[in-house]
């Protein structure tokens, strides 16, 4: 899968959990700060991820997701 | 009798609701006065193998969420909490408190619901058992504990003051508005944020309620399914929906030139001590409640010009309540009127409802009549409100509320006497 397809489909999970507008996500991103996305949106933001491509994201890894960017290099490392 | 004065009689300023007979308060309080029932084949889901398929559902169109939530949370809030957050914000902006400075920390919300939000529970359960437990959401607690709407009316409103929910069945709404005007009576608040909500339109509600019989079975007729009083009565009709008002002290009214409604001049409470669903056949437990709703007003029965029955159309609810209004009133029972014919059993809601029904009364000089009230039952000897409204006088009304557990909640409201 490629990182372009990944992008858009988290993209598209942060407009519709996240309820934000379409162009506020960005590769740059912070869920918390730019996304407005407090620690359960975040848990539900990761359920949505793991069912979207099929993947288990444990904790321990997703700790340090700050930004889209981030979320998308580690969904890309999962997927091959 | 409480002791009163103008820092610490509670008024009511502001009214909301969503409930099956409207969305707005003109449109609600035309239904109610109309006598036309409410009910219809359950749309929420489908119901056709249930039991009891029909119900009084507040229309997704009137109800207009996304007027009062964004997307996100529309998504995490129960249908009870939509209902109720929409119903208390009317109430808040109706009051016209919005901006005026209030001060946050003596503003308070008192809610009632009956379970909480019924609906996503039967859904996550689902969810888990079908995909494990790491599929629940993390949003489940949140949206289904019974003092959700409590929480977010509070963020909305900005009101930082006392703030809880009762939990008393179908008695909450009248305890959410007593609990309310004893904050005001004992000087803790303000201004009170008070309703109640429920949303039970759900398959395993309906499932549940159809077992113990509790509900009307019409299924061919639900229009008339929901009679108080009525011969023909045979069980409630379940309802979903919300009721808040704006509940202030007097001073605090009258200071910023809000428009007065009514007063709550009285508030009692009791328990039936006796089984956990069926009343007091004699209905005693719901008399001590109104007794005591008159003496904290210092009141006497012959102050009383109208009475807002809990009224569900079951066969013994209606056979106690009549009872209990012999043991207050005697022979001398005001006109009583059962609105549930028109709105259905708004549960924990109701008694809000019916008290922001009381107030319109008061407001308008109008008693609505009972629907479907045909031909009094055996059991019923009272003058019922039923075909067209009926002129009010300006006495006090009497709004009662019972619920499965004993609980037994009464509410006076009266016009503001200058």
């Amino acid at each position: 899968m490629q990182r372009e397809e990944i992008f858009t489909t988290i993209k598209d999970l942060a407009v519709e959990l996240l309820g934000v507008d379409e162009a506020k996500v960005t590769n740059e991103a912070r869920f918390k700060e730019d996304l407005d996305a407090d620690s359960l949106d975040i848990v539900e933001f990761v359920m949505g991820m793991e069912e979207k491509f099929n993947v288990e994201l444990p904790e321990s890894e997703v700790e340090g997701v700050a930004t889209v960017g981030q979320a998308v290099d580690l969904v890309s490392s999962k997927v091959s | 009798m409480v002791n009163r004065n103008d820092e610490n009689r509670a008024v009511i300023t502001g009214l909301g609701v969503k409930t099956p007979a409207g969305c707005d308060i003109d449109t609600f309080w035309t239904r109610v006065k109309s006598g036309n029932a409410t009910a219809r084949e359950i749309t929420n889901f489908d119901a056709s193998a249930l039991t009891v398929h029909f119900a009084c559902e507040v229309d997704d169109e009137a109800l207009a969420i996304e007027n009062y939530a964004n997307s996100k949370e529309v998504r995490r809030w129960d249908r009870f909490t939509q209902l109720g957050v929409a119903a208390a914000i009317d109430a808040f902006k109706d009051s016209g408190l919005e901006g005026t400075g209030f001060d946050a920390h003596r503003a308070a919300v008192v809610t009632g619901t009956g379970v909480g939000g019924i609906l996503t529970l039967e859904e996550q359960w689902s969810i888990y058992q079908e995909k494990g437990p790491r599929a629940v959401s993390p949003f489940f607690v949140p949206s289904m504990m019974a003092n959700a709407i409590a929480g977010h009316a509070s963020i909305i409103c900005g009101f930082g003051g006392v703030n809880f929910n009762v939990t008393t069945a179908c008695a909450a709404g009248s305890h959410a508005i007593g609990e309310a005007a004893r904050l005001i009576w004992d000087g803790t608040a303000d201004i009170v944020l008070s309703g109640g909500a429920e949303a039970g339109v759900t398959p395993l509600v309906m499932s549940a309620f159809a077992r113990m019989g509790a509900l009307s079975t019409r299924n061919d007729d639900p229009l008339r399914a929901s009679r108080p009083f009525d011969a023909d009565r045979d069980g409630f009709v379940m309802a979903e929906g919300a009721g808040f008002v704006i509940m202030e002290s007097y001073a605090h009214a009258k200071k910023r030139g809000a428009n007065i409604l009514a007063e709550v001049v009285g508030y009692g409470r009791s328990g039936d001590a006796h089984h956990i669903t069926a009343p007091l056949p004699d209905g005693s437990g719901a008399a001590r409640s109104m007794q005591m709703a008159l003496d904290t007003a210092g009141l006497k029965p012959s102050d009383v010009s109208h009475i807002n029955a809990h009224a569900t159309s079951t066969p013994l609810n209606d056979s106690g309540e009549t009872q209990a209004m012999h043991h207050i009133f005697g022979n001398t029972v005001p006109p009583v009127s059962g609105t549930k014919g028109v709105t259905g059993h708004l549960i924990a809601a109701a008694g809000a409802v019916e008290a922001v029904i009381s107030t319109l009364t008061i407001r308008d000089k109008v008693l609505p009549p009972t629907a479907n009230f045909e031909k009094p039952g055996d059991d019923i000897d009272i003058d019922i409100v039923h075909g067209e409204p009926r002129p009010y006088d300006g006495g006090t009304v009497l709004s009662n509320s019972f619920g499965f557990g004993g609980h037994n909640a009464s509410v006076l409201i009266s016009p503001v006497a200058p």
